[in-house]
């Protein structure tokens, strides 16, 4: 039963709505153990919701099982981004996404592991204290980050599911490709980042991750709009878009063989026609201009993370100075660490027109290569990921920039704020290969009738 | 490009963070690594090209000039011991 099923028969009363959060819950529990997909699990919140709910059932989610990744706030329930320095902070309110979710009858489960602050592309750089998520097809492998607790639990349910979660570079993609599910991220500002604990403001996209591109549709239909909390989220909604054109991107051709096989592979079997085209500025510059922009964006971000007002608490005996340096030294992880270094450096006199300002300004050419290309195509399709999930351990030998370069793929639809779906188009070794197709601004309608096209086949 | 651990010892400083001597040692090759592979972003030719500061055009936002709620005072001290009288209490400054 998916959770269209499961939301129909809930609102028939043909689900009991209490027994089955308190089955969830027990099953999160065990899972947890093993898998670390949660960094906390919700059970008081979920039972009373289950039971208020039960009076009367109703909503577009009634009683559906919604996990929440651990950067977006929910009332009262421990929120940290995965860092030290939020540990213990519960927030006096909710997202929009997660309040708009509650109105149509979710059930809130827990708050998802990802990597610190969303500082990755494997969930391996989770913060101080925190455990690192298992890949549910092989343990010793990655989810991917880095919402990747978000896309462990998506695939590891045997229940209704779907996760809230949120991607700036790339963070929905790559687990939902390493994890063998559905994840989309939508248009910049088509979902509130009210209530999001930022890393980077003007990447940052809180969207969806399911088993399916239809659940990921329903859910995207509740929390997407307009709110008044959030000055950059859009008026306008996204529309039902035609799949008549697609391309194939040539440079993201260049990655694993059985990869580039299994995608090629997928799109033959389902009879889709495709042209190979070009972008080469996208090809290029998308991962420098992402990373300056944001770390940039984070190293500003992060100031307001002191060591007072919430979270972490420490003595006020030293200086305001002192004190800030030391919680933040004392609570931020590593990776944390060096983004913040590289965006203060990038926005440093003397550097900030060479990198920074630089940067913006490739963002607005490789903007207009994606809108050039959409002038022809409905859809860009290419690997998610360069590879299959690799593992934890290999992940711990690869420099910074070459982890950074994993990210090639996911990088440049996320600085455009182009809407992209990530699907599974097949196994090489036993693993999921995630495929992605890109489409132009509000056209996601196009993106969800792809995925279910593909997945009816 | 040039990145000493001097300069690398100034950006932690502006950014408030006390690096440890094994952090400076661990932290200055990455940087560089970084700085270096990125820095081909600096030749691009970019005459008459606007920066981007949104992905998409935003236009100017405005609410009503009306009172809404907001949060109470509990709620704004609901998540810390440091506070006295409707004020956080901070370190000292001077």
């Amino acid at each position: 039963m998916n959770a269209i099923e499961f939301v129909e028969k809930a609102r028939k009363k043909e689900i009991d709505i209490v027994e089955h959060t308190h089955k969830v819950l027990e099953k999160l529990e065990k899972i947890n153990r093993e898998f670390h997909y949660f960094n906390t699990i919700s059970a008081e919140l979920a039972i009373q919701q289950a039971e208020k709910l039960a009076k009367s059932p109703k909503g577009k989610l009634c009683g559906l099982p919604v996990s929440v990744k651990d950067c977006i706030c929910v009332k009262g329930v421990e929120t940290t981004a995965g860092s030290k320095i939020l540990k213990g902070y519960k927030p006096v309110f909710n997202a929009t996404a997660v309040e708009n979710a509650i109105n149509e009858g979710a059930i809130i489960i827990g708050k998802t592991s990802q990597d610190e602050f969303g500082f990755g592309s494997f969930n391996t750089n989770t913060g101080i204290d925190f455990e690192i998520p298992k890949n549910p097809f092989d343990a010793s492998r990655v989810c991917g980050g880095s919402s990747g607790g978000s896309a462990g639990i998506t695939q590891a349910a045997d229940f209704p599911h779907i996760s809230i979660a949120e991607s700036t570079g790339g963070s929905i993609a790559c687990p939902a490709s390493f994890c063998g599910i559905v994840g989309i991220t939508p248009t910049y500002g088509l979902v509130s980042r009210y209530g999001l604990i930022d890393y980077a403001s003007s990447l940052d996209k809180i969207g969806v991750m399911a088993k399916t591109a239809d659940e990921c549709r329903m859910m995207i239909d509740v929390i997407k709009g307009n709110d008044a909390n959030d000055s950059t989220s859009l008026k306008e909604d996204y529309k039902e878009g035609n799949v008549a054109n697609i391309a194939v991107l040539k440079e993201a051709l260049d990655v694993d063989e059985t990869v580039k096989k299994t995608i090629l592979s997928c799109l033959e079997k389902n009879g889709i026609e495709y042209d190979i085209i070009s972008l080469p500025l996208a090809a290029k510059y998308s991962n420098p201009a992402y990373y300056l922009i944001a770390t940039s964006e984070a190293s500003t971000n992060l100031a307001k993370f002191c060591g007072f007002k919430y979270g972490a608490e420490f003595s006020l005996d030293d200086s305001f100075n002192a004190l800030f340096s030391n919680a933040r030294s004392a609570c931020f992880g590593k990776e944390a660490k060096r983004r913040i270094l590289l965006g203060t450096f990038a926005r440093m006199a003397g550097f900030r027109e060479a990198f920074y300002l630089k940067a913006l300004k490739a963002r607005t050419m490789i903007i207009r290569e994606y809108k050039e290309a959409f002038k022809h195509y409905d859809l860009l399709v290419c690997p998610t990921m360069p590879i299959t999930s690799p593992k934890i351990d290999e992940i711990s030998r690869l420099s910074p920039l070459k982890s950074y370069m994993m990210d090639v793929l996911t990088v440049g639809p996320n600085l455009a704020g182009l809407p992209h779906l990530s699907i599974t188009a097949g196994f090489s070794n036993r693993l999921p290969v995630g495929m992605m197709a890109i489409a132009d601004h509000l056209n996601e309608g196009a993106l969800f009738s792809f995925g279910s096209g593909i997945e009816q086949a | 490009m040039i990145i000493t651990k001097e300069t690398l010892q100034k950006v932690a400083k502006n950014a408030r963070l006390n690096l440890t001597e094994k952090e400076l040692e661990e932290f200055l090759p990455q940087i560089k690594d970084v700085i270096n592979a990125f820095s081909e972003i600096s030749r691009i030719e970019t005459k008459d090209i606007e920066p981007s500061i949104q992905p998409i055009p935003l236009e100017g936002v405005m609410r009503d000039d009306k009172p809404s709620k907001s949060l109470t005072e509990d709620e704004i001290f609901a998540n810390t011991r440091l506070k006295k009288d409707g004020y956080f209490k901070g370190p000292r400054v001077l």
